[in-house]
């Protein structure tokens, strides 16, 4: 961790950077507590603000979550596109329900607002790549993909924009 | 409109409700209209803060028409044509007040802040009778941290004053906002008690929040208990701030001076002595001074600082802990007199230390942590067993029925009672320091300080700095008013560049007359306090410490001499990182 912050000069503004990393690093997808802490001594930001940042962003979390975190769109497009089944191919593959994380700390299912992929709803998006025009097949492969380490078996279906 | 920086030599014209106004460049339209006499309600804005313009209570219409503006965040210009009541904009800022309060406890009746809440005027300001939303089902949850502040985060209206308050002017940044949309609140990092954080109890943000969302924990309910009580001695010392801001409860002119009413009202409220804490800041100047004088021969650690307000020694245990030695050993009057009342009182008088309930009547929040220091213990007892504040007090003499303002004048009893002007002044920003160098100055020249009226520490300004020539030697002085300005102060040290040889340092912006513990007011009334404190120094018979003949009486009796043995058991400590230690394992 603290290598991560000095990679960025241990430099306060660019916290969001530092703390996204930590994030990476942490192997839970959460930014712990003590983590926080060492960044604000680090980095001179006090804890306080610090914390609004990480509970401000969506992208953070306080709470360990999957390695991979499954988002999928619930915005008007992607609704009238039988979102909601989506999401019950995914409750079934991964076996939680939405907003809870697989036994092997592997996944965490939500739901996101839109991504702005609205041309192939229904959609859902995992780290950071787009997934779109999902099917019952494309769910598993995804979720066979990340859970077994094979990002051959998703290249293809990546959306590019 | 222009976003060019605000030129306010220039005028502009404008009008407000057809009223013709001219302000300078840069005025706010909320300032504007007050110069017509329209008053703008307002809820998050206030005048020593930042703009936060997040309550949109104070939106005007503007030339006619388009988007309403928030009058506290925008300046006025050239021409424009502002409109601050209207039938849309009074149903626009009832609608806000509703939402509000859909979401806020409806306790108004047993709220601390009742008749003193800014929310609830507003909603008799706009005559709500019924609520359109639903009547909120959100209760008052009271979180109470060592005896000190209580925050009730229920009851806040997130008009981030007290974020404001706590990041930019004290600088501690221990509260902030978190989380967004209906999650949105003013919290400490994760929820964590603030006795977890860098809190130094300074109570600033109870001094700005407009509603009973944070406040300071009554423990007036001790002090009925122990007056009721026939075993126990009661005895009460007043903090010198307090007698220039208790009149605001009562209606009396700002910064009126009320000691004699001030010390009626406590007897008659059954206190069994009625002391002055100014007696032992006038001991606290005779330590303090010849401890300055003996690091200045002995070649001691300097520039030594004050160490009066425990706002400011919590601040610097949490953030300068390699600093610490800096700090004068001296206990603050409040604890000198603590010490003193459990032993030199007892000697004297022949009561039962045991039977002693120790009261003091602070303009602080952080007096009630300081008092239940572990290193507050040195008379063999809690030295001070409770601490009340200004608006504490204020609520004893109203529940007791007293007509404050035809209250008859009063002395101090004797004994701990006597006082001089250079006591009194102790609780502005600058007091200290004048009235330790009105001591200083004689005991190094041999010759009285003339004129003893030292303008140059006087004011409320940020940092002063101020070169004194002790027949020879120049002593440069330093006044850091708040701790922002402290934390630059410290900074400068710990880099090595600071040449000073004394420094004041208070806590709270103006000193103690603006402490967290004050009737509520601002920069304005914190000014018109100091006044008082500046005349009631004039009309004392004695303004130099060193002169009170109880403090004589004191060295002479009981003492010895000033940084005695007897004096160095009682009335000196050493502070660690303890008082806060959570704080130092926990983080920035």
């Amino acid at each position: 961790m603290l290598k991560i912050m000095e990679s960025y000069g241990n430099d306060p503004q660019q916290l969001i950077a530092v703390l996204l990393d930590i994030q990476e690093a942490s192997g839970k997808n959460v930014v712990e507590q003590k983590w926080s802490i060492l960044a604000s001594k680090v980095l001179e930001v006090p804890l306080s603000k610090i914390y609004d940042c990480l509970t401000f962003y969506a992208m953070f979390s306080t709470t360990p979550r999957g390695r991979h975190v499954i988002e999928i769109c619930q915005s008007t497009p992607c609704h009238f596109n039988e979102a909601e089944q989506v999401v019950g191919w995914f409750e079934t593959a991964l076996g939680v329900k939405v907003g809870c994380t697989t036994d092997d700390g592997v996944f965490t299912l939500f739901r996101t607002s839109c991504v702005g992929a609205c041309d192939v709803g229904p959609v859902a998006k995992i780290g950071d790549d787009v997934f779109g025009s999902l099917t019952l097949d494309k769910v598993n492969t995804l979720v066979q993909s990340y859970r077994d380490g094979q990002p051959k078996l998703r290249e293809a279906l990546i959306c590019q924009n | 409109m222009s976003h060019h920086k605000p030129d306010p030599s220039k005028s502009v014209n404008l009008t407000i409700d057809g009223l013709p106004v001219t302000v300078p460049e840069g005025t706010t339209i909320l300032e504007a209209a007050r110069k017509v006499g329209i008053y703008i309600p307002v809820l998050c804005d206030h005048p020593d803060l930042h703009k936060r313009a997040v309550c949109r209570i104070c939106v005007v219409e503007c030339d006619g028409g388009g988007k309403l503006k928030a009058a506290c965040a925008n300046d006025v210009w050239e021409g424009v044509k502002v409109v601050t009541n209207s039938p849309k904009i009074q149903a626009i800022r009832k609608t806000i007040v509703e939402l509000i309060l859909a979401d806020h406890p409806q306790d108004c009746l047993t709220c601390i802040r009742n008749q003193k809440c800014e929310l609830q005027a507003l909603a008799i300001q706009f005559g709500l009778k019924e609520l359109t939303f639903p009547k909120s089902d959100v209760v008052s949850a009271p979180n109470i941290d060592t005896n000190t502040l209580v925050r009730d985060m229920a009851k806040c209206v997130k008009c981030g004053r007290c974020v404001d308050v706590c990041q930019e002017v004290q600088a501690v940044r221990a509260i902030n906002t978190a989380h967004r949309s209906v999650h949105y609140e003013v919290t400490t990092p994760y929820d964590q008690q603030l006795i977890e954080g860098p809190c130094v109890y300074c109570g600033q943000c109870a001094a700005v929040c407009p509603v009973g969302a944070i406040y300071e924990n009554d423990q007036t309910d001790k002090v009925w208990k122990a007056i009721d009580d026939p075993a126990r001695h009661v005895v009460v010392q007043t903090a010198p701030a307090v007698r220039v801001a208790l009149g605001d409860e009562f209606g009396l002119p700002k910064g009126a001076v009320t000691t004699g009413k001030m010390a009626t009202a406590l007897r008659r409220l059954g206190f069994t002595k009625v002391f002055d804490t100014d007696w032992s800041a006038d001991v606290t100047i005779l330590e303090e001074g010849n401890e300055l004088l003996h690091r200045l021969t002995n070649g001691g650690k300097l520039p030594m600082i004050t160490s009066c307000s425990p706002g400011w020694i919590n601040f610097c245990e949490v953030f300068y802990p390699d600093l610490l030695d800096h700090l004068s050993t001296c206990k603050s009057p409040q604890q000198m007199f603590g010490a003193l009342v459990k032993t030199y009182y007892p000697k004297i008088s022949g009561v039962d230390p045991a039977s002693i309930t120790s009261v003091s009547i602070m303009p602080c929040t952080a007096k009630k942590f300081e008092a239940q220091r572990p290193e507050m213990n040195d008379s063999g007892y809690q030295d001070v067993d409770v601490v009340l504040t200004t608006r504490e007090l204020a609520r004893m003499i109203k529940l007791a029925g007293l007509d404050f303002e035809n209250l008859p004048e009063s002395d101090f009893d004797r004994l701990m009672g006597d006082s001089t002007g250079a006591a009194v002044i102790f609780g502005t920003s600058g007091g200290v320091m004048e009235a330790a160098l009105r001591t200083v100055y004689e005991v190094v020249t041999k010759e009285p300080l003339a004129p003893l009226d030292l303008e140059a520490v006087r004011g409320h300004q940020g940092l002063k700095t101020v070169e004194v020539d002790l027949k020879g030697t120049k002593v440069k002085v330093v006044v850091a008013n708040g701790l922002a300005n402290a934390r630059h102060v410290m900074d400068e040290i710990r880099a090595g560049k600071c040449d000073a040889t004394f420094i004041e340092s208070m806590c709270c912006p103006g000193g103690c007359v603006g402490g967290g513990g004050q009737p509520y007011g601002n920069s304005q009334i914190k000014l018109q306090r100091k006044d008082g404190l500046y005349e009631a120094d004039k009309a004392l018979p004695i303004r130099k410490s060193h002169e009170n003949p109880e403090v004589q009486e004191l060295y002479k009796n009981y003492l010895g001499a000033p940084l005695g043995e007897k004096s160095h058991h009682l009335l000196h400590t050493h502070y660690s990182t303890e008082g806060k230690n959570h704080w130092a394992k926990t983080g920035h």
